[in-house]
């Protein structure tokens, strides 16, 4: 026992230690401004954040066509488009995956999907970067203020990917209906597992 | 005679059983104080990354027997895969290494208690030894040499 408790001051001293010294993640963080791309669409269009003028903000969702867990959360993020479009809020969904490293995440294959939502792909990985994505889905809902659109939630759709219907917390929703209110999102970070980004080989 | 016959009878039997665990549990094992250093790999039998880079780990449990290393591989498919994906793949690739699945069901709980670096994305490893207060991650697929050279520095 004697031995035990220096040793959990160290723990407790390690943990707290992890939390001050977090290192600067590249890579938006809640309240950055998120600055405009210019993204080539399944039908062949570029889409910009600016085109759509009208928007109060977007949620913009990196994924793909090949991880499980995107495939999971693919009719939860049809949903959330037609729920939150209408709102003000639509979906701007941007592949970056590496279609060498991952085939079925190529533009072909991209094509194949019926979105009412625009589909991107981010085929320099610039995006994905700015951003500071790491895996798909990764989630950033971006709400204009001004001439801005600025960063106000980071994270996960909710809290089971396996299954919507046991899902408890909508971390999503949740931060969407305070920021519709004027209000921050008292929970704007979240975390999620994911498939890695398929970079490209240097 | 009854010794053979045992080992005979226990030799299609011997791929290790996937203890499914909750992450308090997982947290305690990692918390131990002991000179051992712990090699996490936190994987799934859908990441394609995780699975090429597998070999690796199994390699360094051969190759640290005789060290105080122990790898860990911890399953993060869903636990309703457990009988389905899970347990089928240790045992067709005979993975020597102990692993667990973690049957917890929303990653924002724990992630962070695991590394506050950690976004989320697998493969992602953990070197710990809680006696010399070393701790290494990595959220990224590790080459042989990578995770070799990574381990060396703890012991």
């Amino acid at each position: 026992m004697k031995k035990l408790l220096p040793f959990s001051l160290l723990c407790f001293a390690l943990l707290l230690s992890s939390f001050v010294l977090r290192p600067e993640s590249g890579g938006y963080q809640v309240g950055d401004k998120a600055t405009d791309f210019k993204l080539k669409n399944i039908d062949g269009k570029m889409v910009s954040l600016a085109d759509n003028k009208a928007a109060k903000g977007y949620i913009v969702v990196f994924t793909c066509n090949t991880c499980p867990y995107a495939k999971a959360y693919e009719s939860r993020i049809i949903a959330l488009n037609e729920k939150y479009a209408p709102l003000g809020y639509p979906v701007i969904a941007i592949n970056p995956n590496d279609p060498v490293v991952a085939p079925g995440d190529s533009f072909e294959a991209m094509k194949t999907k019926k979105y009412a939502f625009p589909y991107l792909l981010d085929e320099s990985q610039q995006v994905a970067k700015a951003y500071g994505a790491t895996r798909t889905p990764h989630l950033y809902l971006l709400k204009r203020q001004a001439n801005d659109l600025v960063v106000s939630y980071i994270g996960a759709i909710d809290d089971n990917s396996e299954d919507a219907k046991l899902v408890k917390t909508n971390y999503l929703e949740n931060a969407l209906a305070e920021i519709m209110a004027g209000k921050p999102a008292s929970t704007s970070t979240t975390k999620a597992i994911g498939c890695t980004i398929k970079w490209k080989q240097a | 005679m009854l010794l053979g016959l045992g080992l005979l009878l226990a030799l299609p039997g011997r791929s290790q059983q996937v203890a499914v665990i909750k992450f308090p549990e997982l947290q305690k094992r990692l918390s131990r104080p002991t000179d051992t250093t712990y090699v996490v790999n936190f994987w799934a039998t859908w990441c394609a990354p995780c699975v090429k880079e597998l070999p690796n780990f199994e390699q360094v449990g051969t190759t640290y027997a005789n060290q105080k290393v122990k790898v860990l591989l911890v399953s993060l498919d869903y636990a309703s895969q457990l009988d389905k994906k899970v347990r089928p793949f240790v045992r067709q690739r005979a993975l020597k290494s102990e692993v667990v699945l973690l049957n917890e069901s929303d990653p924002n709980s724990w992630l962070e208690e695991v590394d506050a670096k950690w976004t989320g994305s697998i493969p992602f490893t953990l070197i710990v030894n809680n006696k010399t207060k070393q701790r290494a991650t990595f959220e990224r697929e590790l080459s042989k040499a990578q995770l070799t050279a990574a381990l060396q520095k703890f012991l």
